[in-house]
């Protein structure tokens, strides 16, 4: 009776059968679907996929639409139309366009000139160093308005550098604040870290062996530096250039707390659309514009650029 | 003289206390191939990174071509090294890593591929690689890349740092011997650095073995191979027969464990030291034949390493090793006899 095996397994086989015979229409892609679905991974990563879905993808979408609306409504419900689009055009926020570019193009070649030297040491120097990345790493943990506030307080006219200057020496010092070179320091102050550390990671890709094969066939130290460490360190060169390179375009604090309104820069624009001038779907045409921008250049760029190796080479 | 390209004279390199080489003078000739033996830690790294120019020594002098050149740094130095690693640059083509040193020099861009193609063909590599990846290549493709891009910084001394160790056994029998027949065809002077005797036997002109930052012994394979300075040389080839002998008169040496007799090998000035007998100069012994010095043991082992074979003979309570051709009718377990004449020992210093 215990194991008597026919009569018992045999429904049980059928009834198993049956419930894996999906529903009439198309059987096979449900199936495959099924098989998909069970994969390792699909599951696991399901609640990151709801959250980028409805936490980044979703906004970003709502922006693009608002974009279509007419100007100065609050809904979705009108229908589509360009003119935020030609507001921008014929007004002059091609001028902050500009100024955001062309400061966040200024910010990362300094910072790419001012990490290199550090990112060398970092990498080939100081090698594991808790303490110096450390140092490099805690300015993150303040608030960047803070730290602005602080550059403020060191530059005002009667403040910490002028005050003490003043007292020593008796000299006086020119107003340092609300200009263009102000806004660049802070911008390379803030966005340092972005830069320094892909870079640092690029340097520690260049194989001690490389550089010394090159300058043992007679290669100067220049030369060493663009024939070999420059294309080898360039993943890591790409990434801090590209990272900071965005974030510089959508940066604000910079040009608000130490440039006062000596220049306006297009993230600017983008709040006073949103806030003051009650604007939504002109805040969404310039977002969209910028969005538009950063995505040709980063998806240009990195489509150049082989992460996995960059990651996985050493 | 004025062949000689290559002279150290009483060079020494500290790290801080550590003595990493000390006492080295060595001339190398030109057009000489000459190997730098030792086993890890010897000084042999150290010293070509001293030669090449990228380390300076502590005291005494490098010379080449009789001119002093401590202070001269590798990229001024007529020298060039291929690395342990390659350290082919993974960024460039095939092509454009062995036109890099005259790329350097601002050789015309045609110049430079007329030369990289003509020592891809030196190298047996087609012209197809030109154009290739560092990384489509395999192993013995990227030696042969790197010596081509070497070779055509076109060095007075080529210097090799180990480059065939990570390589399979076959392909680096292969690759030594076109290293041997390159340096023939070009007549430049190669000195190598290696762990393997074996692999210097098959190359060198001459053999330099240092141990613990000091030159043992610089000779010929031959010389190195049949009258070894000492032990540590005569181990270094492979597995020997050691006896701890004195001498007791002018013809006879005592074995100072086993009181045995063994006659003095000819031309040996030594009174006491190690009676070495290499196991492929020790013979099998029929009944009938005879030998200068006769033992009779059990066979314990036997390796095939080959073309050959190699028995473990008990002896006592000795091990004594014998190498035969393959095919000989003994087994374990088998009572041997063996010998040798006193023209196959040698006798050194302990």
């Amino acid at each position: 009776m215990m194991n008597a095996p026919g009569p018992s397994s045999l429904p049980k086989a059928r009834k198993d059968s049956e419930s894996v015979i999906p529903m009439p229409g198309s059987p096979t892609r449900l199936q495959a679907f099924a098989g998909w679905a069970r994969q390792p991974g699909v599951l696991l990563s399901l609640p990151a996929l709801v959250v980028f879905l409805f936490g980044f993808l979703g906004p970003l979408l709502l922006v693009i639409l608002y974009s279509f609306m007419p100007a100065r409504s609050f809904g979705l419900d009108h229908l589509p139309t360009l003119e935020n689009f030609v507001t921008v055009f014929q007004d002059s926020y091609y001028l902050s366009f500009a100024w955001s570019v062309g400061l966040a193009l200024a910010t990362t070649v300094i910072l790419m000139l001012v990490c290199w030297p550090v990112a060398y040491g970092l990498s080939r120097i100081f090698r594991r160093s808790m303490i110096l990345t450390l140092l490099l790493v805690l300015p993150l943990f303040v608030s960047e308005n803070v730290r602005l506030f602080g550059w403020v307080l060191t530059l005002l006219n009667h403040g910490i550098l002028d005050g003490t200057v003043r007292t020593l020496f008796g000299w006086e010092i020119p107003n340092l604040l609300y200009n263009v070179p102000v806004i660049i320091l802070g911008m390379v102050y803030v966005y340092l870290p972005f830069t320094l550390f892909p870079m640092a990671l690029g340097v520690s890709m260049i194989p001690e062996s490389c550089r010394e094969a090159a300058f043992d066939m007679g290669a100067t130290r220049w030369q060493v530096f663009r024939e070999v460490e420059i294309p080898l360190a360039m993943p890591g060169i790409l990434i801090g250039a590209l990272l900071t390179f965005v974030l510089t375009l959508g940066s604000i604090s910079e040009a608000k707390i130490l440039g006062g309104q000596s220049v306006i820069m297009i993230a600017h624009d983008i709040e006073t659309a949103f806030t003051y001038a009650q604007n939504w779907p002109l805040g969404s045409a310039l977002s969209t514009l910028l969005i538009l921008l950063t995505g040709v250049l980063v998806i240009g760029l990195l489509s150049k650029l082989n992460i996995d190796k960059l990651l996985s080479r050493k | 003289m004025s062949d000689t390209i290559l002279e150290l004279k009483g060079v020494e390199k500290y790290f801080g206390e550590f003595v990493a080489v000390e006492r080295i003078n060595l001339s190398v000739k030109d057009g000489e191939f000459f190997t730098l033996v030792g086993p890890s830690g010897s000084g042999k790294t150290t010293m070509i990174r001293m030669l090449v120019g990228m380390d300076k020594p502590s005291r005494g002098d490098i010379l080449m071509s009789g001119e002093r050149v401590n202070d001269v740094p590798a990229n001024r130095r007529p020298t060039c090294m291929v690395f342990q690693s390659l350290a082919l640059f993974p960024h460039k083509t095939v092509g454009e890593n062995i036109e890099f040193p005259l790329k350097l020099r601002g050789e015309a861009r045609h110049n430079r591929k007329t030369r990289a193609i003509e020592l891809l063909e030196q190298l047996h590599l087609s012209e197809a690689y030109y154009s290739k990846k560092i990384s489509e290549c395999s192993g013995g493709e990227k030696q042969r890349v790197a010596l081509a891009r070497a070779l055509a910084f076109d060095p007075q001394i080529l210097f090799f740092d180990e480059p065939l160790s990570a390589l399979d056994y076959r392909l680096r029998k292969t690759l030594e011997k076109e290293l041997k027949d390159i340096q023939r065809r070009t007549g430049k002077t190669f000195v190598y650095i290696t762990h393997s005797l074996e692999e210097a036997m098959v190359m060198s002109d001459r053999i330099a073995i240092m141990r613990k930052g000091r030159i043992v012994q610089v000779g010929t394979p031959d010389e190195i191979y049949n009258s070894p300075a000492n032990g540590f040389v005569a181990q270094f080839m492979g597995e020997v027969n050691e006896f701890r002998v004195s001498r007791a008169d002018p013809q006879w040496l005592r074995d100072l464990d086993t009181e045995k007799r063994y006659p003095v090998p000819p031309e040996s000035s030594v009174s006491e030291g190690l009676l070495i007998v290499r196991p492929e100069r020790m013979r099998l012994l029929s009944d009938s034949e005879k030998a200068d010095s006769r033992f009779e043991g059990v066979v314990e082992n036997q390796y095939v390493l080959g073309s050959r074979v190699q028995y473990q003979v008990r002896v006592k309570d000795r091990n004594l090793l014998v190498e035969a051709m393959i095919g000989q009718p003994y087994r374990v377990g088998d009572s041997v006899s063996l010998g040798w004449d006193a023209d196959q020992s040698v006798l050194i210093p302990e």
